[in-house]
């Protein structure tokens, strides 16, 4: 999928979370996108902030949130 | 009519029904019980009496001008008018005597002396009151005849008896294209006016002139019907006593000889309608008055706009093509789900199980979604299955779901009926629910006060008896930071109600945002500039809401479809929240559904991460009961929503799509992004009435059935399950269910359902919410809303009322982010989309109706300020462009839009109003943001290369074979 689509949705998820209390924010994010994204767009979007020029254009939620993220083989 | 197929009592009771304490009283010696304020005439009824009447009838108030209704009453004076008496206790009425009989036969000499006797060719005979009170009476003959060459004039001979023309004669009004007004049918009996004022309230007929000049007129001397303000809603002509005001349907057809009750499918009111026939023959559909969604009125879609079911595109066969650059060739049933089914698994097989997936509609009924999403995960093996729905109210399901705990409203439309302050957001009901905004205007003449939020000066705003106490004309994409505002308001002005919060929602959560929305950058004042909201008036709306007794918020795509459509149905929670308003009649936080079916297709499961009844994937103990039913095994993982599938269809890793009722090339947006994802992939089913745009790009045409050839369910913005009733046999041969049951069954699954409510049953067993629903249940009750299981038997009108589903309410943060799609040098406008009155949605339905004398372009709205500085005039071909595509059409210039903004709909095809629209969309659904796109508009000479382009190639791809002989 077009990498700037998938950052400007994750990005747009973080700062949603970010404008809430609590320190679980990252955790939420990654929780939203678990549930919502499909497998292969989570995959996809891992891969690609795996490159840190992309990386850089991620908001600091959704870095926090990669780390969390269910990918395909640990289903 | 005689034939009914639900034995439901439908008689007229003359006068509406009222409430109140118990009256008992005497009637031609029954005696009989009945709510004060009750009419004589109504307790007669009550009776089985029915007293001769003409101008009463029970949808409207009493009137007492025809004199037919005369009782004596024991102890009274003269021979009062039924209609207008209200009972009172110990009362002894007499109904029928030498006195009254001779009275009411002098009243029904004076009105057959001034009317036609052509009964035996006239459109009403046999359904005509004037015709069965002269009967019913016992008029045997007329005394008064003019005397010939006397110059003596009627209503209904065009030259009186001296030959000369006659100036009361008025000949008849064709101009509406669903119905006639012959004046000289006319008993001015009132009920066409007051329909139009009680039952419509668009007050666009009257009465003029006195006495024998008398008349019903449209508008102005120089209107007919079509120019006026009328909106061919219809209630005049089912009020009509005679054949004055006609369908032309009946003057054509003749009159109906059965009925059968079914739901319309158009808007997500949901209106239960009387379809009535002779044999398979549509005549006409009369709104049911027993529909508790709309309670006997019908707009002009829904009573008149059905003409398309029988319409020459439809496509009856079966038709396969190996590439979209090939002509269509018709083939049998068998072929083409053969031939789709071996395309399907060869595309699984290549590119993995979850390379196809399936688009279920919010058109059809409940069993057929639940079938296509049944498809996705139990026989193409993923959850790659979303809905028209996710391009309007998904942030409604994520919004609500996340505060309340249901992805639904918490009212039934009666309920507005009690509303004190009602606020309007981003919906426009008087065009895109007209039935509702009947109701809504029908409260609003009885006092109570409306808010409107809207970019638009919308009717609503301002129109005959109704005006706003405040139009918030917000900008575009603002909605959040207004919805912020009033809470701002509510909360740092005292006016919050705490008790209700303590006792209903979660009060930690409340202390964080009642910190968070006192901060003074959420002020009225401190983005009245972002806003363009005068914070005043927005100051005084809050107040107006929060103080107002029983507040209800309605809303509709002016919410949900913005980069932040998720926020603001929170928003509005969070307002309902504070004031106290959810959990009783007149309150409540309402989405306007904008299709017939939206409600139940996101309950049957529609949406990838969810099974039916928003039970997540991830939940091993929710699939099971499916696993169980289906004995296959359920992805645990959610799969594609519609704007991911036509991603990874560019991307290469989406090669198969059964798309069942839905146009997403006209309908979603950023056109030029979906058709590249169309024809990226390998098969496309398209399941339809016609050959719509998406069709151009599919590989297989499977032909749809309409509403009227099949039985089901839908559900409508109120949560209520409304039958669809068959009315007559599928055209193309098998109703939608089946041709997916056939589908499912060419790609080896075993299912075998009979009828539509052995599909029920399976969603009843499977989905707690509707456990207690089964066809026997609306077969006695009408309808019901969910939840109806053991806890709610009879279905639950009023969601919340001892407390949240969720336990307690959840205030969340709404922080307001601007969209990314800002004007600038370049686009410097703002383009927002909505509807009209007559048309619907993508037009496939209307556009092949006679609707389009209302509507026949869509139009380019432009405030005349805008339209100046770009030498823009009213009726001129602009074009209008923004960074994702160019499009022309005409311009109409209003100052119902502000500076800054323009407006157009997205009914037509040729107008392609999504080339324009971007791909942004709301952060937590992907909803899209159609309502704010960056624009430029500049005066045209005709259509734009795409339109050009595009036009070429849906010719092309519309080519069918001739038949093999």
């Amino acid at each position: 999928m077009a990498s700037d689509k998938l950052i400007t949705m994750a990005n747009q998820i973080a700062t949603f979370f970010e404008s809430q209390k609590g320190d679980d924010l990252a955790e939420r994010v990654a929780a939203h996108l678990n549930d919502f994204w499909g497998p292969d767009m989570r995959a996809d979007f891992v891969r690609l902030v795996g490159d840190p020029s992309q990386a850089d254009r991620l908001h600091p939620l959704g870095r926090d949130a990669v780390a969390l993220l269910r990918l395909p083989q640990d289903v | 009519m005689k034939d009914f197929i639900i034995p439901w009592d439908d008689r007229d009771m003359g006068t509406p029904a009222k409430t109140g304490a118990p009256i008992s009283l005497t009637i031609d010696g029954v005696a009989v019980t009945v709510p004060e304020g009750t009419s004589v005439m109504r307790a007669a009824a009550e009776t089985g009496l029915s007293i001769p009447k003409l101008c009463a009838i029970d949808s409207l108030e009493a009137f007492g001008s025809c004199r037919l209704c005369v009782v004596e009453i024991e102890g009274r004076r003269g021979t009062p008018a039924s209609c207008t008496t209200p009972v009172a206790e110990g009362m002894v009425v007499h109904t029928q005597n030498a006195k009254l009989h001779k009275l009411r036969r002098g009243v029904m000499e004076l009105y057959i002396s001034d009317h036609p006797l052509d009964c035996l060719t006239c459109a009403a005979n046999g359904d005509c009151e004037l015709q069965d009170m002269a009967g019913a009476v016992g008029l045997r003959d007329v005394r008064y005849t003019a005397t010939e060459g006397a110059s003596i004039t009627n209503h209904f001979t065009a030259r009186d008896t001296n030959g000369d023309l006659n100036p009361e004669y008025l000949p008849k009004d064709e101009s509406n294209p669903y119905f006639t007004y012959d004046p000289s049918k006319c008993i001015v009996c009132n009920r066409c006016v007051r329909a139009c004022e009680e039952v419509q309230g668009t007050f666009a007929l009257t009465i003029e002139g006195r006495g024998f000049d008398s008349r019903v007129s449209a508008g102005g001397p120089l209107d007919d019907f079509l120019s006026s303000d009328c909106v061919s809603c219809g209630a005049c002509v089912q009020a009509c006593p005679t054949a004055t005001l006609q369908e032309k349907s009946v003057i054509e057809l003749g009159t109906p000889q059965r009925s059968v009750v079914t739901t319309c499918a158009y808007c997500g009111v949901g209106c239960s309608f009387k379809a009535e026939l002779n044999g398979d023959q549509l005549v006409r559909m009369v709104p049911y008055k027993h529909g508790k969604a709309n309670r006997g009125h019908s707009c002009v879609k829904g009573r008149f706009a059905y003409g398309y079911a029988t319409h020459k595109d439809r496509i009856l066969n079966p038709m396969i093509r190996d590439d979209i650059s090939e002509p269509w060739r018709e083939v049998s049933w068998e072929e083409a789900l053969g031939f789709a089914a071996q395309k399907l698994r060869g595309i699984q097989a290549k590119h993995g199980q979850k390379s196809i997936g399936v688009i279920t509609s919010s058109r059809c009924t409940n069993e057929e979604t639940f079938l296509v999403q049944k498809l996705a995960r139990a026989v193409f093996g993923n959850n790659n299955t979303d809905t028209c729905a996710r391009v309007c109210h998904s942030p409604t399901g994520y919004g609500l779901g996340q505060t309340f705990g249901t992805s639904a409203g918490t009212q039934d439309f009666d309920s507005v009926a009690h509303a004190d302050v009602i606020v309007v957001i981003g919906a426009n009901p008087t065009d895109g629910h007209p039935v509702f905004a009947s109701r809504l205007k029908k409260r609003l003449r009885q006092g109570a006060k409306l808010i409107v939020i809207d970019p638009r000066r919308i009717d609503l705003v301002k129109s005959a008896h109704i005006k706003a106490a405040h139009h918030l004309p917000l900008k575009p994409g603002t909605n959040v930071a207004v919805v912020t505002a009033m809470a701002h308001v509510i909360v740092t002005e005292g006016l919050a109600n705490e008790a209700y919060i303590r006792e209903r929602c979660d009060w930690d959560e409340f202390e964080d945002y009642a910190e968070f929305i006192s901060d003074p950058r959420h002020s009225p004042e401190a983005v009245e500039a972002l806003t363009g909201v005068p914070a005043a008036e927005l100051r005084a709306a809050a107040r107006l809401y929060a103080k107002g007794e029983n507040g209800a918020i309605y809303y509709g795509l002016g919410v949900t479809e913005h980069s932040q459509g998720s926020t603001t149905v929170m928003g509005i929670a969070n307002l309902a929240m504070l004031t106290g308003n959810v959990g009783r009649e007149g309150v409540g936080v309402n989405p306007l559904r904008g299709q017939n079916n939206v409600q139940g297709s996101c309950d049957m499961g529609s949406f990838p991460h969810e099974l039916p009844g928003y039970r997540h994937v991830k939940n091993a103990d929710v699939r099971a009961i499916f696993e169980q039913a289906w004995g296959v095994e359920i992805d645990s993982e959610p799969g594609l929503r519609i704007p991911n599938m036509l991603d990874a269809a560019v991307a290469g890793n989406f090669k198969g799509l059964y798309c069942q009722g839905e146009d997403i090339l006209q309908s979603d947006p950023d056109t030029k992004h979906v058709a590249a994802g169309l024809a990226a992939m390998d098969c496309v089913i398209v399941h339809d009435l016609f050959l719509n745009e998406t069709a151009n790009y599919a590989h297989v045409f499977l032909p749809g059935s309409t509403f009227l050839e099949k039985d089901g369910t839908f559900t409508n913005a109120e949560r209520r399950i409304n039958r669809v009733r068959e009315v007559m046999a599928p055209k193309a041969g098998m109703a939608d269910w089946e041709v997916t049951q056939a589908l499912a069954n060419a790609m080896g699954a075993a299912w075998n359902y009979m009828h539509p409510s052995q599909i029920m049953e399976e969603i009843a067993a499977t989905t707690p919410s509707f456990a207690g629903v089964d066809y026997a249940l609306l077969e006695e009750k009408g309808s019901v809303q969910w939840p109806c299981n053991d806890a709610n038997p009879e279905g639950t009108p009023l969601m919340h009322v001892d407390g949240f589903v969720r336990g307690k309410g959840r205030f969340i943060l709404t922080e307001y982010v601007a969209t990314d799609e800002r004007t600038g040098p370049r686009f410097p406008l703002l383009l927002t989309t909505g509807r009209v009155l007559s048309q619907y949605n993508v037009g496939a339905q209307t556009r092949r109706t006679e609707n389009t004398v209302w509507h026949e372009e869509d139009v380019l709205e432009i405030h005349p300020h805008d339209a100046e500085t770009r030498g823009i005039k009213e009726g001129d071909y602009v074009k209008l462009a923004s960074r994702s595509g160019e499009t022309s059409l005409r311009a109409k210039t209003t100052d119902r839009v502000s500076p800054g903004v323009v407006y157009t709909t997205f009914h037509h095809p040729q107008t392609q109003a999504n080339v324009i629209t971007t791909d942004f969309s709301d952060w937590a659904t992907n909803c899209p943001e159609y309502k704010v796109t960056a624009v430029q508009v500049s005066k045209s000479n005709g259509p734009t290369e795409w339109q050009e382009s595009y036009e070429t190639q849906a010719k092309a791809a519309r080519r069918i074979l001739p038949a093999a002989e």
